[in-house]
């Protein structure tokens, strides 16, 4: 099985890979579009500006190929700037981006001085719908969270947790072969480790 | 809810362990690498290792820790000490480290905070700041210095001026160090961690000073921070990562204890 971990020159690749390693996935690092598409499975993590990163996709042949490979219904992860490109149109930066799921991304607005922005630490999910990638998850566990932005999916189906701060927002989106989650799965310890391995035996679809 | 976190540091010299009393007379205590994942099992939610190597050349050996603490575990760790350009930051970062603490250099030449911001992200930017209670006056108002050089240099500049500054500049969160209360185990400074918390719009994690459960608790409600720094109390085998943290919850703050 060959899987692909997207560069395009957002954030550590490194701690995604070592993460994979440790769940028993052996996955690569690549910023060639054409071995994205021929990829077994994608992993699109990221940190940083969505508006360079769409930039970036674009230079590079990465957004199509990312849009292609979707399309052609393998299994795909994406993982916190990851996660918010795959929606329509990211207000950071006011841009486009590859609208796998319909809906956008929204920057945190919050009156109460209190909550510091970026929205930095441990944080608690609320599964709303099952999902198989989440099977060895529960509501209640915590993930690691670093991100001024969140995402808003048009559909309520599309979503599978939302995370508490200040008000509820999205944490994890799914759809079709498509799951995301606005967290660092790689910096969540056992938990996060958890649902990356089950990414090695998901072949797509939200069906348990 | 968003937890509290509860952040170990390590100081490493020449990659060793060690831990420094008001930053005079360092001894070592053991592995780094050892420790990490020590704590990583028990719960701990993030790391920081401070690089306090004395000779440049022997530097490279923290790139050797901060690689195999990477392949070992998997919360968010940073790395401070001797960074003063984005090429040192970015060496630590392709070696695994999440983010990057800055803190003299940054003092030095506050331009660095920028740049580090701009080509690793401001979230992986730490800036660090030591600080010394003084008597206020004109040019610091707030009555706490920012210090330099572990402590051993005042700068004359305040401490409340130069976090918002930081802030301003990139930084992504900030440590408030008390070289008044560091290693002393008497509790954090709490009117200085309160004052900078306040001011601020980015977490600000607390550090110098614990030495008892109810010092991580004072200042995580009453300092208004973010995260907790320890360091001794856990490294000589006084208190256990999980222990603090139950002892945390069961005073009714919100932590992380499912891991």
């Amino acid at each position: 099985m060959r899987v692909a971990i997207v560069d395009y020159d957002a954030g550590n690749l490194g701690s995604v890979q070592r993460a994979c390693n440790e769940v028993g996935l052996n996955a690569f690092i690549s910023p060639d579009p054409e071995e994205i598409i021929k990829a077994d499975k994608v992993i699109f993590p990221g940190v940083g500006a969505a508006h360079s990163a769409v930039d970036t996709l674009h230079q590079r042949g990465l957004f199509q190929a990312l849009q292609e490979f979707y399309q052609s219904g393998k299994p795909m992860l994406g993982i916190c700037l990851g996660s918010q490109i795959v929606l329509g149109y990211s207000e950071e930066g006011k841009k486009d981006c590859l609208n796998l799921i319909d809906g956008v991304c929204e920057r945190f607005d919050i009156a109460d001085r209190s909550y510091k922005v970026p929205h930095i630490g441990w944080n608690e999910i609320d599964i709303k719908q099952p999902h198989p990638m989440l099977k060895q998850v529960k509501s209640g566990d915590e993930f690691y969270f670093v991100h001024s932005y969140f995402t808003r999916p048009a559909k309520k189906e599309h979503i599978f947790a939302t995370t508490e701060y200040a008000k509820d927002f999205c944490s994890v989106l799914a759809n079709d072969n498509l799951f995301a989650t606005q967290f660092h799965l790689e910096k969540s310890g056992r938990k996060g480790l958890s649902i990356l391995s089950e990414f090695v035996t998901w072949e797509g679809g939200s069906t348990c | 809810m968003l937890s509290k976190r509860i952040i170990a540091c390590l100081d490493v010299r020449d990659g060793k362990l060690a831990k420094s009393i008001k930053f005079k007379d360092t001894k070592d205590i053991g592995d780094p690498v050892e420790k990490a994942e020590e704590y990583y099992h028990d719960g701990l939610d993030e790391l920081v290792f401070y690089d306090i190597t004395a000779s440049s050349d022997k530097r490279d050996i923290m790139l050797d820790v901060v690689e195999s603490v990477a392949e070992k575990i998997f919360i968010p760790f940073s790395v401070g000490g001797g960074i003063r350009t984005v090429e040192d930051a970015s060496k630590l970062l392709r070696a695994g480290a999440e983010k990057i603490n800055v803190n003299s250099a940054a003092v030095l030449r506050p331009a660095l905070i920028e740049e580090c911001a701009h080509a690793i992200g401001n979230q992986n930017v730490v800036l660090s700041m030591d600080i010394l209670k003084v008597e206020a006056n004109r040019d610091i108002p707030s009555g706490y210095e920012v210090v330099i050089n572990g402590g051993r240099t005042a700068t004359g500049i305040d401490a409340l001026i130069w976090a918002l500054q930081g802030e301003m500049l990139g930084a992504g969160e900030l440590v408030v160090n008390s070289i008044d209360a560091d290693g002393t185990r008497q509790g954090y400074e709490i009117n200085l961690t309160r004052m900078i918390s306040e001011a601020v719009s980015i977490p600000v994690i607390a550090s110098g000073g614990a030495g008892l459960p109810e010092h991580l608790y004072e200042v995580l409600t009453e300092g208004k921070a973010d995260a907790a720094l320890i360091a001794s109390m856990v490294h000589y085998g006084d208190y256990t990562v999980s222990g603090l943290k139950q002892w945390l919850h069961d005073k009714g703050l919100k932590v992380r204890l499912n891991y």
